[in-house]
């Protein structure tokens, strides 16, 4: 009753598995190059709030990112829980919101000197956050003549 | 020395398992986040000594999020309420005022003069919440959309997202959007 098991049949020849590795190498390549590793840890809790008019950001060496939102768990030991801002790896409470413009003036002097005009802050604030650090950030954006913004916001689905 | 003794091949039987490796490492760093957002531009420092030029009242559609979250809207002054159901999401009413103000064009007496005149003001309280801050001002952004977007169907029988970059700076022009975020008011 062996119907498989028959002997002496035509035996498959086996798949070359010699290009497996060739493949795989292409993969890897599309992805090593693809990758963007993160520079900065956040250190505030940032989920932003969701919007259906959003467009995507350009040039993305051009941006310089501000978040804001309350520290995350091991950070609210050092700086409890109310809202910071959040400049490189540094964080900062409201009070020190004056500290943005040293950041702007610092992006800008690593950019070269035509492309200044073009540079965009993107503000990545928490939904819970409220107004009034918002507004703080966006005046010192305004003191140092930083005046492209982009209000960082996650792409949600048509809702009527 | 006698006979040479020939090399044994190197197995590259494992190659594949060490990519697959490097490999699954890369899938699982990669993060693949595309940055969006909504873009505006802030008003430059008004300068000392210089009077800012009056706006008349009918150009300017005021929006006022107070510290509870209550949305106003009104030409001039906010005077009516906006509703906002119980998932936070705003009626469309805010957006068909602000087409219809900006889209006047002279005809109403009271609202605006034609759309390059029209400003949209949106005023905020120190305690409004930022997701309110940016669903109104996504519904803004919205109704400056959906004019563009007549505007481009009637001039080119396009979409405006479909417009070359030359039309739309043309139709751009035509309503161009001004929205002003002021300081936030005290209190």
């Amino acid at each position: 009753m062996s119907k498989f098991k028959k002997g002496g049949g035509k035996s498959m020849p086996a798949i070359s598995t010699a290009s497996l590795p060739d493949i795989v190498f292409m993969l890897l390549f599309f992805f090593m190059v693809t990758t963007v590793m993160r520079e900065t840890t956040l250190k505030v809790d940032v989920k932003s709030p969701e919007a259906t008019e959003v467009k995507k950001m350009e040039k993305k060496s051009l941006v310089s990112y501000i978040y804001i939102g309350s520290p995350t768990k091991t950070q609210q030991s050092t700086f409890g829980t109310k809202a910071r801002i959040q400049l490189n790896d540094v964080t900062f409470s409201r009070k020190e919101v004056g500290e943005i413009q040293n950041f702007i003036n610092a992006e800008r002097l690593a950019k070269d000197e035509s492309e200044i005009p073009y540079m965009t802050t993107s503000i990545k604030a928490d939904e819970n956050v409220t107004m009034g650090i918002v507004t703080d950030v966006k005046q010192e954006l305004r003191k140092v003549n930083a005046l492209k913004i982009n209000y960082s916001t996650r792409k949600s689905k048509e809702k009527n | 020395m006698g006979k040479r003794r020939e090399l044994p091949e190197i197995n590259a039987g494992s190659m594949a398992d060490i990519a697959f490796l490097l490999l699954i490492f890369f899938l699982v760093t990669t993060t693949m986040d595309v940055d969006s957002g909504i873009s505006r531009k802030l008003p430059p420092m008004p300068e000392e000594n210089i009077e800012t030029p009056e706006i008349h009242k009918r150009n300017i559609f005021v929006v006022l999020i107070n510290k509870n979250n209550k949305v106003l809207c009104g030409i001039g002054s906010p005077k009516n309420m906006v509703e906002i159901d119980g998932n936070g999401t705003i009626s469309s009413s805010l957006k068909e005022d602000v087409k219809e103000f900006v889209s006047n064009n002279g005809r109403n007496e009271n609202s605006s003069e034609n759309p390059e005149k029209a400003v949209v003001s949106l005023q905020n309280q120190e305690g409004t919440s930022y997701n309110m801050y940016i669903q109104v001002q996504n519904e803004l952004t919205k109704a400056y959309n959906e004019l563009r977007d007549v505007k481009a169907n009637i001039d080119y029988g396009k979409d405006f997202d479909k417009l070359e970059v030359e039309e739309q700076k043309i139709v751009k022009k035509f309503y161009p959007m001004k929205v002003s975020e002021a300081e936030t008011k005290a209190n």
